[in-house]
């Protein structure tokens, strides 16, 4: 009598864990991929650290403080590792509904991930969706400020150039106007051949030919 | 007269022993012809001519090696070592004697572009002033890199960078769609940066963001330029000497990354089937052609500020050489660059195979590496042939080869693929504000060669110049370019911008260049053109120039025109890529009409400039000729 009783009890608890039961979650871990030589071996003493993780999870949830470990099933553990879990009521008839575990889970995710040294995407609970961290906003966006501050330093200089340009401007239109008049003729570059600028060659239209001598300048002064 | 307002001649040596530079109060170093080539190597002046040259050109070609102006990009160099060969015999058949004959040119006319092809002839003045169109084209569209490079320096400042980590969707529960099916760096360039349309017809609002970044990139311009060509000298010492110093920063990180090896095998082994496909040769004839800023004045600009003896062959030798090992180099950070990127990608994308295999088949994690991978595969299709067929539409089929070719075109090249390889280096923030500052001082070196071949004629113009100062005139190009500029801001601003880039400057220039060397060689003459050079450097013209001036490099151009041309018509109609949200990538549309017109006007808008002027010429001669009768 007793050994049917035993029996009939591991047959319904394996009933309630099974791959794609009601309410029944997978968990994928990669601890060689996360920890490389520091990983640990999987083995049952881990399996009940995860089942007192998750037991832990749930006496969070108002309603569920009285969660013991012997109530979280684990089954079909791979060499992965990889294994499917349900969390069944006080009375183990039945398993507690997916939603309550999703969202208990879900408050407690860091915790059960530093548990095991990994993270999101090396303890992954398939169908749990993982809360991604909030990016962290800044009240003043870092470029605006980058930006002020070049965009400040361009327009100073810019003014302090047009400023002095004036004020070198002004200063030449005072100095004196005979050194500006030779420097103002060969900077508006005269075209000069054999010492006579052409200018008046070409005002006059030929009609006077300057490369010869008048009469007077051909013989010198006395 | 008309003619005295145009533009002013500096006075030349021409029969004549008294002449002065243009710049007052620097009198000019004795060079000794002949005897002192030496030491007219090691002149200051000399130097410094040369850096003032060096830096537009480097700028320029580096830039159009980080495919800005250049149709085709880093493709040319994809075809690795058998690409040096036709990359090394267009540098000697036709970038060295075009480069040559430009500073010549204005050595010789010692004026502007506009005054020197109207000395060559009167009816040529247009070839000047299509080159001031050209210029004024290229100002306008090129500034907005110079935002983009602002916007992603100061985005730099950042941990982590913005374009490395994909930002959460609404409910926090993943990541957001777009940025999913695409890249992180993708996404931050298509949405953050460009938050671009689906298709050119969506104009969409003008984004202030960038906006604000233009209008900086702006002012820098005009702080460079305020003063006029002696302080663009000045800058242009930092702007062409800084991109070095980060290249080889950039070098020795690049070649000590993981996987650069890759890259730089997959650039030097010689693809000798290559060499027999013309699209190389057209390839790489376009790419030495836009390095050197052929056709835009601007050469003819710089070369005019030379004294008359001073030995432009060697210039032209030397600039070219150094252009294109500065090419080279680039090329060779870039690619190890790239294997470093393609490397990460494979081995990340073999990790997801290895990742859904051990999920899907429950084996031991740490059971599959990379070097296993394929024997357990062909052992679990035996063993689990259901099951495994299940899971293979899954499996992306992971190549090094593939992702090695991935050609990424434009500016797509500089910002998508650089960020990309920076975010997985360590102290990413450092290597991104160096490669941006970098970017950014090429870019500003070749916006000043830009602005100088637009404001040279407009200061030179006693119409304009007697009426507002030189600070007026430049602050009025840059505020006119300004606002022209904020069309590339708005949402579908990205399109036009590739308009720009790729008809704006590319089909003018081949035709400015052949009318240039045509205009040299036969209506002016080349053996009186030779004579001049002679009697003004005192140096013979080379068999080898006259042969490349008048046949080779005319005919070269010529082939590359009709190349364009063919192409186009052989493929009907124009399109663009267009970057589509829902799928996460880049779709290939048709322009429309009014775009096709736009394009049409662009590239006519300087190449008419030749005959119309031409025309003009003729006609106001023939009524002058008409009017007054010749005098006894």
């Amino acid at each position: 009598m007793l050994c049917l009783l035993f029996f009939l009890v591991t047959a319904i608890h394996a009933e309630l864990c099974q791959p794609d039961a009601e309410n029944a979650f997978k968990v994928r871990l990669s601890i060689r991929t996360a920890l490389g030589d520091k990983a640990y071996a999987w083995d049952t003493n881990e399996e009940y650290l995860f089942k007192a993780m998750v037991a832990f999870s749930m006496r969070k949830v108002p309603n569920r403080e009285t969660t013991e470990i012997s109530h979280v099933l684990l089954c079909n553990v791979t060499q992965r590792v990889s294994f499917w879990f349900v969390v069944t009521d006080p009375s183990k008839n039945y398993t507690l509904p997916a939603v309550e575990i999703q969202s208990a889970i879900r408050m407690n995710r860091n915790r059960i991930n530093n548990a095991f040294f990994l993270n999101d995407q090396t303890l992954e609970f398939l169908k749990i969706p993982s809360t991604l961290a909030p990016p962290t906003d800044p009240s003043v966006p870092i470029w605006i400020i980058i930006f002020s501050v070049i965009f400040c330093i361009v327009i100073v200089a810019v003014m302090l150039l047009i400023l002095s340009g004036i004020r070198q401007r002004r200063r030449k239109s005072k100095g004196p106007s005979e050194v500006d008049d030779t420097e103002d003729k060969c900077e508006n570059m005269i075209t000069i051949e054999n010492g006579i600028p052409c200018d008046p060659l070409t005002t006059k239209g030929g009609h006077i030919n300057d490369a010869f001598m008048t009469e007077d300048e051909r013989l010198t002064p006395l | 007269m008309a003619e005295a307002e145009s533009d002013t001649v500096r006075p030349s040596a021409v029969g004549g022993q008294l002449w002065r530079g243009r710049t007052p109060g620097r009198p000019a170093p004795s060079i000794m012809v002949g005897t002192g080539e030496v030491a007219s190597a090691l002149e200051p002046k000399d130097l410094e001519r040369m850096m003032e040259l060096e830096g537009h050109l480097s700028a320029a070609s580096t830039t159009v090696f980080l495919s800005h102006k250049s149709p085709q990009g880093l493709l040319n160099l994809a075809g690795g070592g058998s690409f040096l060969v036709p990359y090394v015999i267009m540098l000697i058949v036709e970038g060295m004697p075009l480069l040559y004959l430009e500073l010549a040119v204005g050595q010789r006319m010692r004026q502007g572009s506009i005054g020197a092809w109207r000395t060559v002839s009167p009816y040529l003045g247009g070839v000047g002033l299509a080159s001031v169109v050209v210029s004024f084209f290229l100002s306008t569209y090129y500034n907005i890199i110079n935002a983009w490079a602002f916007w992603y320096l100061f985005h730099s400042f950042q941990e982590p960078l913005p374009w490395a980590v994909c930002p959460l969707n609404d409910n926090r529960t993943g990541y957001d769609e777009e940025c999913e099916k695409a890249s992180s760096t993708q996404y931050f360039w298509y949405r953050k940066t460009l938050n671009i349309s689906p298709s050119i017809q969506d104009s969409g609002r003008v984004q202030w963001e960038p906006a604000l970044c233009l209008v900086l990139a702006w002012l820098v311009v005009y702080l460079c330029i305020l003063r006029g060509t002696e302080t663009t000298g000045k800058v242009v010492y930092f702007t062409a000497l800084l991109p070095y110093c980060v290249l080889i920063i950039y070098l020795v990180r690049g070649l000590t990354l993981h996987g650069a090896t890759n890259g730089l095998a997959y650039m030097f082994t010689p693809k000798l089937e290559q060499l027999g496909n013309p699209k190389a040769w057209i390839n790489a004839a376009t790419q030495i052609f836009f390095s050197l800023g052929l056709g835009f004045g601007s050469l003819i600009a710089f070369a005019s500020y030379n004294e008359p003896s001073n030995n432009c062959q060697k210039h032209a030798v030397i600039v070219s050489l150094i252009n294109s090992a500065t090419s080279i180099f680039a090329s060779i950070v870039t690619f190890s660059i790239y294997g470093f990127k393609a490397t990460f990608n494979y081995e990340s994308c073999l990790n997801k195979v290895i990742l859904l295999l051990t999920n899907a088949f429950d084996l031991e994690d740490g059971f599959l590496t990379t070097s296993n991978l394929e024997q357990v595969k062909g052992y679990l299709a035996s063993a689990f042939p259901d099951k495994y067929s299940e899971v293979l539409p899954q499996m992306k089929n992971c190549s090094l080869q593939s992702e090695l070719a991935t050609a990424v075109q434009g500016t797509g090249l500089s910002f998508i693929v650089y960020t990309e390889a920076i975010k997985n280096m360590e102290v990413s923030q450092l290597w991104s504000v160096l490669y941006f500052f970098m970017l950014l001082m090429l870019g500003i070196g070749s916006m000043l060669g830009n602005t100088a071949a637009i404001l040279t004629p407009l200061t030179d113009s006693k119409v304009i110049s007697s009426h507002l100062p030189k600070e007026a005139i430049s602050g009025l190009v840059c505020f006119v370019n300004c606002v022209i500029g904020l069309v590339f801001t708005m949402e579908s601003g990205n399109y036009w911008f590739d308009i720009f880039n790729d008809y704006a400057a590319t089909l003018s220039l081949l035709l400015i260049v052949l009318v240039e060397t045509i205009a040299v060689c036969y209506v002016y003459g080349l053996r009186r053109f030779e004579s001049d050079l002679k009697a003004m450097t005192g140096r013979a013209l080379s068999w080898y120039w006259k042969a490349m001036w008048a046949g080779v490099s005319p005919l070269l151009i010529v082939s590359l025109f009709v190349f364009y041309l063919s192409d186009y018509i052989l493929t009907g109609t124009l399109q663009y890529q267009a970057w589509d949200a829902v799928q996460g990538q880049l779709v290939t549309k048709d322009y429309p009409p009014y775009a096709l017109a736009i394009i049409g006007l662009l590239v006519a808008a300087s190449i008419m400039c030749i005959p119309l002027v031409a025309l003009g010429t003729f006609v106001t001669r023939c009524l002058k000729r008409g009017d007054t009768p010749p005098v006894a």
